[in-house]
């Protein structure tokens, strides 16, 4: 293909530390060859393609670290296509995909077959988690070794976490010796049992059963004492209370090596939003209070949460058309991610460096990936997006297969206009 | 004629009773007063008029019901309306059917008011977004129990002549109890000022914020109260895990008469049923009959649900 000089833009790469008015040059194996002020439009070779980015923002492609895909086993939620086409509107170029499947990706005979269905139905790039235990039961570990070798660059039971503590011991003493990466969704099933929201005034008031901040507190002071003893690559997946950004801040300030995300919703809504039994707004880990939302921005900002993910969770209509009790848990998220993280910037919450950071370069690297990075030689992974942007959240207008988006109606600020994927556009808005 | 035109002078907003939470001051005093009106009807020889003649009533019961199922389908009886009452622990719902399906089906048969129980809090919520009739709900999850709220004021007001400025106790199990977030509600909205009595573990999170005083000490939390009402300890919460023993709860949760002497001497005893004697109230107490207002409690709930029947099956015509 031609070269492609992408002109006129405002480039953000926080990896690079690059802010400036620019342009970025994709060469003709879709590669970045160069990026910034330094390309300019005007004397530019006769044999190129040129893109006019009429000064929206260029930013690397966002690599979201929490997904969930229909494949195998509840294609009716959605598939690779439809995630595909979701997450390129949303200028997400690379997913870790959680292994809640059915069958659960729990062996290397599955990665093979996540592979070829990922590269032949999608245009992003399919990164799948596989399960710490088999069939997700918290009892035997999965194996890391192998799959590692297969190409798993991840390892999570996704919606559940390791419950027993000699399990999750010997997995994370194993672990190091692999380098595998450990995510772990925090909560204490015990303590969480049949709970539905957050406990609190608000299921007291709904007479819903409270899930408390201290089942997820409790999960993740566990697993921090035993990385003390057992070291390895851990990543608590994504926090939802204050408490337990106490807790990571003061492991980190003790030089505790790990990592955290948080999930966008856990940072654009809370619990006073679930009014009337809105079971879209049903999700784990729950939305929590006013206060426990401000102290996740605040960790976003003081670099005491690391990665901001979607939890893109596709749940079809029928399964959210029930009680509050009986409701599935999840939203639909990958395409807004984007708009509601530039909601903390346009309010002045935290800087656009850190926002991007924790939606590109931070995951990356946790995830030892070349991705979320402008460098030159890397693969040109890009989203352009016009920053000022209002638009209105229209679930019919949705790409997802699933419609259960928690905002829906709420107007946003930023919307993507061009997707990139090695170099290819592969998504344009065209209204 | 009288009675004509204060109905009108009344309005009531809402299409569906679903919880006290959604009730004005006005609208809950409407209720009282339109159930006042058949107090004397129910003692009479001929307990029949023809208010709801024609219109059906279908009673939705996901969850067992002994005294609340009667009181419904007594109640809409002697208004005249045909009343069906659905049993749903052995039917379609047991098949896989969704509780939006069942509503669509009973829907479709042109119902005039469905009065539910589910054992899902909001489940109520959830019908009346999808049927065209008015949805009354006789008890949903933990969240409310309207009619035993408004039954339990009606009593109040029949003994004591208002609600206003009295003393009243709600003790047991709140957590699991959504008659006592019902009675929190309405008699914080008619002026009383309200104590709730039980063991931390029953004790709902951030209790207080809904606007009474929390206490683990009954003899204090009873202290100059003018009602004291108990609730019914499930079976369930008494091994082990909520409570130590029966015979604890019953010690330090037990209304008995050295308790009660913490209250005013004239003190009313309630309890919204079925009790278990000799576990949350005295034998003798719960008998007592210048103390206890219990069989009297059942009497008016005919009164209130005939009441609210009429009210919200008009609002649909």
């Amino acid at each position: 293909m031609k070269e492609k000089y992408l002109v006129n833009a405002r480039i953000v790469d926080p990896a690079n530390s690059i802010d400036e008015i620019g342009g970025l040059i994709i060469d003709s194996n879709g590669l970045i060859k160069a990026v910034g002020k330094k390309v300019k439009n005007g004397n530019l070779p006769s044999d190129i393609e040129k893109i006019d980015l009429k000064n929206n923002t260029l930013i690397p492609g966002i690599v979201d670290m929490r997904v969930f895909v229909g494949e195998p086993g509840f294609e009716y939620k959605e598939n690779f296509r439809t995630l595909s086409n979701a997450a390129l509107s949303g200028g997400v170029t690379s997913v870790v995909s959680m292994p809640n499947t059915s069958p659960v990706i729990d062996n290397v005979s599955m990665v093979d077959f996540l592979k070829r269905r990922g590269r032949d139905k999608s245009k992003i790039n399919i990164f799948p988690a596989a399960s710490l235990t088999k069939n997700t039961e918290g009892k035997e570990m999965t194996e890391f070794g192998l799959l590692k070798r297969k190409g798993i660059i991840a390892f999570t039971d996704g919606v559940k976490a390791v419950q027993n503590p000699q399990v999750m011991a010997r997995i994370m003493n194993l672990a190091n010796q692999t380098k595998a990466l450990i995510m772990q969704h925090a909560e204490d099933n015990i303590l969480s049992e049949d709970g539905l929201i957050n406990e609190g005034e608000i299921s007291t008031r709904l007479g819903l059963k409270g899930i408390p901040a201290l089942a997820e507190k409790i999960i993740v002071e566990r697993d921090l004492a035993f990385l003390e003893e057992y070291y390895c690559k851990y990543h608590i997946s994504q926090i939802s209370s204050m408490k337990t950004v106490s807790v990571i801040k003061r492991a980190k300030e003790d030089g505790k090596v790990f990592s955290a995300g948080v999930s966008i919703n856990n940072l654009s809504l809370t619990e006073d939003d679930i009014g009337d039994f809105k079971t879209f707004l049903k999700l784990s880990p729950p939305l929590r209070t006013e206060e426990d939302r401000i102290s996740l921005i605040r960790g976003i900002k003081n670099g005491i949460i690391d990665v901001i993910v979607s939890d893109h969770k596709p749940e079809d209509e029928e399964s959210k058309r029930l009680t509050f009790s009986q409701a599935a848990t999840g939203a639909s998220g990958i395409e807004t991610l984007l708009p509601l993280v530039l909601e903390l910037y346009h309010n002045k919450s935290v800087s656009l460096n850190k926002l991007i950071s924790a939606i590109t370069i931070n995951p990356a690297k946790i995830l030892d990936i070349k991705k979320g990075n402008l460098k030159k030689g890397n693969d040109a992974d890009i989203c352009i997006v016009d920053i000022n942007k209002s638009w209105v959240v229209e679930k019919s207008k949705l790409k997802s297969k699933s419609k259960n988006t928690p905002i829906e109606n709420r107007k946003l600020k930023g919307q993507v206009q061009k997707t990139f994927v090695k170099g290819d556009l592969v998504f344009e808005r065209t209204s | 004629m009288a009675l004509i035109k204060k109905l009108k002078a009344v309005k009531i907003n809402q299409n569906h009773l679903l919880g006290i939470q959604d009730l004005s001051l006005s609208e809950v005093l409407h209720i009282l007063d339109e159930a006042k009106t058949f107090i004397n009807l129910n003692k009479s020889s001929s307990k029949k008029v023809d208010i709801l003649r024609g219109k059906t009533q279908i009673n939705l019961f996901f969850e067992p019901s002994t005294r609340t199922q009667s009181s419904f389908e007594l109640a809409g009886k002697r208004l005249g309306a045909d009343v069906m009452s659905m049993n749903i622990v052995n039917s379609a719902i047991k098949k896989g059917e969704t509780l939006i399906d069942t509503a669509m089906t009973l829907n479709a048969m042109h119902p005039d008011i469905i009065v539910v129980r589910h054992q899902d809090s909001g489940a109520p919520n959830l019908l009346a977004q999808k049927v065209n009739c008015a949805v009354i709900n006789a008890g949903d999850g933990k969240r409310e129990h309207p009619t035993q709220a408004l039954l339990d004021a009606l009593t109040i007001i029949n003994r004591r002549g208002k609600v206003k400025g009295l003393k009243i106790a709600i003790c047991g199990d709140i957590l699991h109890s959504r008659v006592a977030r019902s009675n929190i509600y309405l008699m914080n909205m008619l002026g009383a000022e309200v104590n709730v009595v039980g063991p931390k573990t029953l004790l709902p999170h951030s209790i207080e914020r809904l606007g009474v005083k929390a206490f683990t000490d009954m003899k204090k939390g009873l202290d100059n109260c003018d009602i004291v009402m108990m609730l019914r300890l499930q079976n369930e919460r008494m091994q082990g895990s909520f409570l130590p023993s029966a015979r604890e709860y019953y010690e330090f949760f037990g209304l008995t008469p050295d308790k009660l002497a913490m209250a005013k001497k004239e003190a009313l005893i309630m309890h919204p049923g079925p009790m278990n004697r000799g576990v949350e109230i005295d034998t003798n107490l719960a008998d007592d009959i210048n103390r206890s207002v219990i069989r009297e409690q059942v009497e008016l709930g005919v009164a209130v649900r005939m009441a609210c029947l009429k009210i919200f099956c008009k609002k649909t015509l």
